[in-house]
């Protein structure tokens, strides 16, 4: 049914549409309306049955839904960024133990500085937890990505988070045609665990394995994250045959047919690249976009399709590796080896920065016309004065003081500007 | 305050017998039908206190619960040494997540029970003292207040035996550890306020709060029979004595447990919703230092000299704990 209404909202009904039986979460922005929601339908009501833990921390909610999905129920949390890093240890230990949780990650920075707006340091810092990586590019495929995420946990036994923008997807007010209720039970069966406490046929969870097979297990992990790029395909487009829209998959591509220049990102700045990319295309220039759906597994083979016939890829990403460079793009990068592709890395939107079409544009001409330095990792918008005048102190002055603190005041702002 | 229920037979000055009750009467240890759910062959080290209280307490919840029982294990030395996979000591469900979060598997695991109509499956967490009072209590605090339907249980050896023996919140003063060694002008663990999670159970208001030690099974049996009658949140503390932690003899195990109550150094008592029901008054007070130079923890309090100021001190952490808690008085004191 289409309704005008916001992110988190959508998330939410969807969510219980998918009947989780038992929520577990802990409050932080950007995440919290759609937990609220769902505590809402819980006490309700409307979603029942299910239990709503209110806990006292990211890192419970998270080992809350282990024991009650270890315990055969179909189990939910959201979160963002210190939230996220918070349940760490539990994420690793969700994706070890094989349980199907479903999670919403409302993606944020992580700090220091603390910053509660958007990018994708925290889905980026757990890329390697053993989880399943979706990001949603609209509030349209984050709904429709959860009834996905639910059917891809559960034939896989394994957790899914599914990545949004925080406040640019949570928080928007859009048109989401939700997925109706008997629409997802025809799509989502039953939970039926792999294994499960159970009195009955008492099994032992959790055991310890020492080095005569610890890396046989690890190697199972990784060929059954592998599946998931077999598992995804059909599921997104079983999805598409019962609800009639396309969400989801694991790439999606954008005018890429004879795209020289091809921009690689994730998530909601999708939207905004494409209109740039209208705007090129009808100058004439040669230049498409790849959606990355999803992150993890790594979905080589098809970025390598998608990409192999370009003469230079730019992958835009709202985080980076501290004292290596691109993330997304060393991925990119290792799908492309081989083929002579050049891989230009750009920083944005880190810690809620818009990013415009003027900057995009900006940045595009500079990709096209060959200005970018190559092998160096880009930040887009960056005021180099600022970071040089810094650096400036740091060489003469013995107590510089906290960069953070230093360049807000010179800027002489508290807020995001517009660039 | 009344007088003491004998909740077992009594065949002498200690020893709470099973041999000449009615077999009905016997406690669960003492069964045929007794459930094993910590089964032989596990490797604990010989004088285990723990294993001895798991054993107990899991027999006692199962035989409570007609065995429709599941558990959540924090890591420690009792998860380590029952699974060392492809063996396991356990004879029920059991689940072993993380270090700091036993409680919070257990909460998630009643909730699934609840929202399954299975609330006839009830739910044990269980943990060393490290993963209770240090790094699991928040978890456990949540929990509490949560008020949700699980049975926790702290083996408590006063230490991080697991990792090799080093200091936690439930270490005792002076007590010398691998990081709290007894070198420098204050030997061993500081005196410091101490960290009594039976008492602050016991401020969540939480139905039942209770402690216990491995020298008095049945009670510690009747005990954990008495919090599976119950629902919502219940702890009990469980005071296990650690040979290879404490530097006792492995024999030594249900003697050190036994003074320790006796001494005055653990109360032995249980609490409702806040408030303490039941005493288990001392039977045969004894000065700490006949508890204290049984375990090489606290040799350094004896040679090369007699540390007579810090016996001072825990004698007097004893006789607090005898005058707050009403340990004196019971029936057959001496």
């Amino acid at each position: 049914m289409l309704e005008q209404l916001e992110g988190s909202q959508a998330i939410a009904r969807t969510v219980a549409a998918c009947r989780p039986e038992v929520i577990s979460a802990y409050p932080i922005s950007p995440q919290t309306h759609i937990v609220e929601a769902l505590s809402d339908l819980v006490r309700t009501g409307e979603l029942a049955p299910c239990e709503y833990l209110m806990v006292e921390s990211e890192f419970a909610a998270m080992s809350a839904c282990i024991g009650a999905s270890a315990a055969g129920a179909r189990a939910y949390t959201a979160t963002a960024s210190q939230g996220l890093l918070y349940m760490a240890e539990a994420l690793y230990n969700a994706s070890g133990l094989g349980l199907p949780i479903v999670m919403t990650l409302a993606n944020r920075a992580i700090g220091a500085p603390i910053n509660i707006w958007n990018d994708h340091s925290d889905a980026m810092s757990q890329r390697d937890s053993g989880w399943i990586q979706l990001y949603a590019e609209t509030n349209q495929e984050a709904a429709d990505l959860h009834v996905q995420a639910f059917r891809l946990a559960e034939q896989l036994s394994l957790p899914v988070m599914v990545c949004m923008d925080g406040f640019i997807l949570t928080h928007a007010f859009e048109r989401v045609d939700l997925p109706e209720q008997e629409a997802v039970d025809a799509f989502l069966p039953a939970f039926e665990p792999r294994q499960v406490l159970d009195p009955a046929e008492p099994v032992t969870i959790g055991a310890m394995v020492g080095p005569e097979a610890f890396t046989e297990v690890r190697y199972l992990m990784h060929a059954k994250q592998l599946q998931a790029l077999d598992a995804i395909p059909p599921i997104a487009s079983g999805f598409e045959a019962e609800f009639g829209r396309a969400s989801g998959g694991l790439v999606r591509e954008y005018r890429l047919e004879d795209a020289e220049t091809v921009v690689v990102a994730l998530g909601s700045v999708l939207g905004t690249i494409e209109d740039v990319v209208d705007g090129l295309r009808d100058e004439g220039v040669k230049i498409g976009v790849l959606g990355i759906k999803c992150f993890r597994p790594w979905p080589l083979e098809e970025v390598r399709t998608a990409l192999g016939s370009a003469r230079r890829v730019v992958v835009i990403e709202k985080a980076f590796a501290v004292g290596a460079g691109g993330i997304v793009g060393q991925n990119v990068r290792l799908a492309l080896d081989g083929l002579g592709v050049r891989v230009d890395d750009v920083v944005a939107g880190l810690g809620g920065r818009p990013i415009t079409k003027r900057s995009l544009r900006r940045l595009f001409g500079d990709v096209l016309e060959d200005r970018l330095e190559p092998g160096a990792l880009h930040f887009l918008d960056l005021d180099k004065g600022v970071v040089e005048r810094e650096l400036e102190r740091m060489r003469t002055h013995a107590r510089p003081g906290p960069h953070a603190e230093n360049i807000v005041r010179e800027l002489g702002i508290v807020a995001a500007r517009p660039h | 305050m009344a007088e003491q229920r004998i909740k077992g037979y009594q065949t002498g000055t200690y020893v709470v017998g099973n041999r000449l009750l009615d077999p009905e009467e016997r406690s669960v240890q003492a069964r045929m039908d007794r459930s094993n759910t910590l089964t032989s062959g596990h490797r604990a080290c010989r004088g285990c206190g723990e294993a001895l209280g798991a054993r107990y307490a899991l027999d006692a919840a199962m035989r409570a619960t007609g065995g429709r029982l599941i558990a959540a294990n924090a890591t420690g030395c009792l998860e380590v040494f029952s699974t060392p996979f492809p063996e396991s000591s356990w004879q029920l469900p059991w689940i072993h997540s993380l270090f700091g979060n036993a409680p919070a598997v257990a909460s998630g695991m009643a909730a699934a029970m609840k929202v399954k109509g299975r609330d006839d499956v009830r739910v044990i967490g269980q943990a060393g003292d490290g993963g209770t009072v240090d790094i699991g209590f928040a978890c456990l605090s949540g929990m509490f207040e949560r008020n949700d339907d699980v049975l926790f249980v702290c083996y408590d050896n006063q230490g991080y035996m697991n990792t090799g023996v080093q200091r936690s919140g439930a270490t005792p003063p002076a007590a010398r550890t691998a990081n709290t060694k007894p070198v420098g002008s204050e030997p061993g663990n500081v005196f410091g306020q101490g960290k009594n999670v039976p008492l602050i159970a016991m401020a969540h208001g939480i139905p039942y709060v209770a402690t216990a030690t491995v020298a008095e099974p049945r009670d510690l049996e009747a005990k954990v029979e008495r919090a599976m009658g119950m629902r919502g949140a219940r702890y009990i503390h469980a005071f296990v004595p650690c040979p290879l932690g404490w530097g006792s003899a492995s024999e030594d195990t249900i003697r050190l447990a036994r003074l320790a109550k006796e001494t005055g150094l653990f109360p032995v008592f249980e609490a409702e919703h806040g408030e303490i029901t039941e005493v288990s008054r001392i039977r045969r007070r004894r000065p700490v230092t006949e508890y204290l130079e049984l375990q090489k923890r606290f040799a350094h309090l004896f040679s090369p000299t007699e540390n007579r100021p810090v016996l001072d001190r825990i004698q007097a952490d004893a006789d607090r704990n005898i005058a707050r808690f009403g340990l004196l008085g019971g029936a057959g004191e001496e």
